[in-house]
């Protein structure tokens, strides 16, 4: 796990000027202001999806596994767990000190309630998926079983047994989404889908819900009864809609906001240097990529793919277009993926250490293999979302295809549509190739990535690709008990896939952001993941 | 004009079935889906999702269904803000962009009247060409310009006001947002003011009012004025529809829970039901300030007779 910029150590001048502005309110000493992107659509936890909504779920509840300063997988409401022999049955101890924010204790039951609420189709969660290595559990989300038929089961309080369908070692990772968080029985009787109100929600995390007022901010309060109240060092913790990135940057400077969401694309580099101790930047586990239709021709010819993705100069793009520090990619699954034990090393096509020389040289033979020359060019369709860097990335890569190949021998056709459009286009495979991207922040096993391009995805595989080489090696992984085999059938798979290039990796993503520099307890993370109940100010 | 009135009203329930109709097919007509997203999603629980919003039914059956919750004053749950119903989210919002709308075109108003008439009546003098260059410049200069430099010299160099954030409704929270949002309208008001009240000082009846020998502040204040507010006056009706019912540039930018962003980011995502409850919201209102605009040409002009 690269950290791509290291906090500075010192603190310069900027920092004492800051210091002022702090000065005028003694409050930023107790509260926590962070900037969170978008407003929340629910605080439910088993329907919540977004981004947003994990960081403050995150800090309301408690999973039976939780996240360290780091984002590294710890005891959470479990004290401890055990894989059976065979990999299949795990079995969590509960702790004896774990609360609800009313004292009522948590127990075993809790979690049993919360997973079958997760699978149950009336819940009609979008996370439902998440539970499907857990016995039953695809069949009840597609109404063919009965919800107390999940492979839950608590025999006492504090012992609760997860039986699965295949071994799944990165199952305690998975653990920790929001969407395994418990939800308090009673409350969620008899209050409905209001549960989730101020002054209705009872949660068992570090904080509890005090304010929620939409488009405007979510206030939590420290939790009294959480088991380690004495560690939380914030007692309030302010969670703001950002939505205008720009403005998120005024707001900190202004010292309203200890921590923003991220930062405008084109104000990455200048505070980069003009907010040296402010400045965060964090590979984050994602790839932006283009996904190419490859029932379609011209994409169905693997030299056409091929020669495209050689002929790409990534670095280019990463350094002039969109200039965040992100990584140029020449693999699917971003690197730093494990299972929680065994690292999945990371895969990369052929091409990578050609020098560009080589690789234009090679994508032309490639082209002209395939057929393509100045009377009879390759046209290709670049379809991307309304959004100035896919924008600009779409007129890079048409640039240099044309610089490469020469003569006009692939034209390129940039087309620009609404977001729903585009999900619309992409979901159906009306399109020719498209821009995408894809980011693992639930956890960091390499199946989240390598799944989606199976040719049982469906609207997932919006390449239409299907190999079956590749779905072999993939359901063999999934069937596998050792652990490391499993990492290598994974790392064989997505070497089939990158020699036949369904998608064409560009970069890998990188999370930018302000951070007070008196504000400690947190280490930036793949996952990007940041409890505020770790966090202090100096 | 009470007879007039009461027509007018009895139109209201066909014209707001007519907008609601349509908006709902236009709606449906747009590619996309408020289930839609980049997310691996299995049919099975993409299934239960429709079956959850009864988009799974056929289209004239979920029309009926929303009909007849509307009627029952219930807009649904929205598909983005799911704990949220379309109600509850407008009328959580509506306080505060009527908040900031109502006081921005109130001053804008009167500021603009002021400026307009002063204008006027100091036609092609320095004070009306620097009056008019800085109305210009206000229309010129859009809200997403305007507000980012407001707060940034305001919050970031000065630090007198917050840059955003709502504060629960403390006023300097609103001042900033008021001044963005009135600017333009100071600046449209004045050059609309200015040109009628050119006019109407031409006219016979000022004219003449002149003639009789009356003093010039009383020919303004009671002839010329009334006459000159006509093209104001309907301009405001739409207007302050547009403005109480929220900003989109101005909520984003200064994070102001109104429900301004509710029609943009609705439409965007595809949430039929927030995007129905605004526009029949919307339409209410629009329809509600246009008869008291008309009804507001009877008392100004007295050439005009309803009924």
């Amino acid at each position: 796990m690269t950290t791509i910029f290291r906090r500075g150590l010192t603190r310069a001048l900027m920092a004492a000027t800051f210091a002022t502005v702090l000065a005028g309110s003694a409050a930023a000493q107790t509260v926590l202001n962070r900037g969170n992107g978008a407003e929340p659509q629910t605080l439910d936890p088993q329907r919540a999806t977004g981004v947003p909504e994990s960081n403050i779920l995150r800090d309301l509840f408690e999973t039976l596994t939780t996240n360290a300063v780091d984002g590294k997988t710890v005891p959470g409401a479990a004290e401890s767990w055990t894989f059976s022999g065979d990999g299949l049955t795990l079995t969590f101890r509960m702790r004896a000190d774990g609360k609800w924010s009313n004292a009522d204790p948590v127990t075993a039951e809790d979690f049993v309630f919360a997973f079958r609420r997760l699978v149950d189709p009336q819940t009609a969660s979008r996370f439902a998926w998440l539970a499907k290595p857990i016995v039953n559990a695809d069949a009840i989300t597609k109404g063919q079983k009965p919800v107390d038929q999940l492979g839950v089961s608590a025999p006492d309080a504090r012992t609760l047994v997860v039986r699965l369908e295949s071994p799944t070692p990165y199952i305690v990772d998975a653990l920790k989404h929001n969407a395994f968080a418990p939800v308090h029985r009673p409350t969620l009787q008899q209050h409905g889908q209001q549960f989730t109100r101020p002054g209705n929600l009872v949660t068992n995390g570090a904080y509890r819900l005090t304010e929620w007022v939409p488009q405007s901010h979510v206030r939590l309060e420290k939790n009294a009864n959480f088991h380690d109240a004495a560690g939380v060092r914030i007692p309030t913790v302010m969670h703001f809609p950002t939505v205008d990135r720009a403005q998120e940057v005024t707001r900190y400077r202004a010292g309203e906001l200890d921590w923003t969401y991220e930062l405008p694309v084109d104000q990455i580099q200048p505070l980069a240097q003009s907010m040296k101790d402010h400045f965060s930047n964090e590979l984050y586990f994602g790839t932006y990529y283009l996904t190419l239709q490859v029932q379609k021709a011209p994409y169905s010819d693997p030299r056409v793919r091929a020669a495209l993705a050689m002929a790409i100069d990534r670095k280019t793009i990463v350094e002039q277009i969109t200039r965040g520090g992100e990584i140029p990619a020449y693999s699917w699954v971003p690197p730093g993926a494990n299972d929680g034990a065994v690292a999945y090393d990371l895969q990369v096509a052929d091409f990578k250490d050609w020098p560009m020389q080589r690789r234009v040289a090679e994508a032309r033979k490639l082209i002209a293999d395939a057929g393509f020359t100045a009377r009879n060019p390759l046209k290709v369709e670049f379809l991307f979302n309304t959004n100035d860097t896919h924008r600009r990335i779409g007129i890079g890569l048409a640039s240099m295809w044309e610089e490469a190949f020469g003569n006009g021998v692939v034209q390129t056709e940039l087309r620009n549509v609404e977001w729903q459009v585009y999900l619309d286009s992409t979901a159906r495979g009306e399109f020719g190739m498209a821009r995408a991207g894809w980011i693992g922040a639930t956890f960091p096993d390499a199946s989240y990535f390598l799944e989606k391009f199976k040719g049982d995805a469906g609207e997932a595989n919006t390449s239409k690709w299907a190999n079956p080489e590749y779905d072999r090696l993939l359901e063999a992984a999934m069937r596998e008990p050792n652990p490391q085999k499993r990492q290598d059938m994974m790392e064989q798979a997505e070497q089939v896939m990158l020699k036949d290039m369904p998608i064409i990796p560009i970069y890998h993503y990188t999370r930018a952001r302000l951070i007070r520099p008196t504000l400690t307890g947190w280490v930036r993370n793949p996952q990007d993941v940041a409890p505020s109940r770790y966090m202090v100010f100096k | 004009m009470i007879r007039y009135t009461y027509l007018r009203l009895a139109w209201f329930v066909p014209t707001l079935f007519v907008i609601i109709t349509l908006s709902f097919f236009l709606m449906r007509v747009v590619p996309g889906s408020p289930l839609a997203t980049e997310e691996n999603l299995p049919a099975a629980i993409r299934a239960n999702l429709m079956a959850a919003y009864h988009l799974d039914r056929p289209l004239w059956e979920q029309y009926l269904r929303y009909m007849g919750n509307i009627l029952r004053g219930d807009f649904g749950p929205s598909f983005q803000y799911n704990d949220y119903t379309v109600t509850e989210l407008i009328w959580l919002g509506f306080p505060a962009s009527m908040q900031i709308g109502g006081i921005a075109i109130l001053a804008a108003s009167v500021i603009g009247v002021m400026l307009g008439t002063v204008a006027a009546l100091r036609q092609n003098s320095w004070l009306d060409h620097s009056i008019m260059a800085g109305a210009m410049t206000g229309i010129t200069i859009p809200n997403f310009v305007m507000a980012p430099l407001l707060t940034l010299l305001f919050a970031v160099v000065l630090g007198w006001l917050p840059a955003g954030g709502w504060g629960r409704g403390a006023w300097a929270n609103k001042v900033l947002p008021i001044v963005a949002l009135a600017l333009p309208q100071i600046a449209y008001i004045a050059r609309l003011t200015r040109g009628s009240m050119i006019e109407v000082l031409r006219s016979n009846h000022v004219r003449t009012a002149r003639a009789k020998g009356m003093p010039e502040t009383i020919v303004v204040a009671r002839h010329a004025v009334r006459g000159a507010m006509l093209p104001v006056v309907s301009y405001l009706g739409p207007a302050i529809a547009g403005i109480v019912t929220g900003s989109v540039v101005i909520e984003r930018i200064f994070g102001l829970p109104g429900i301004g962003r509710y029609f943009v980011e609705g439409a965007l995502n595809r949430d039929y039901t927030l995007v129905m409850g605004v526009v029949i919201f919307y339409a209410v209102i629009i329809i509600v300030m246009n008869l008291i605009v008309d009804l507001l040409y009877a008392v100004l002009d007295p050439k005009v007779r309803l009924g």
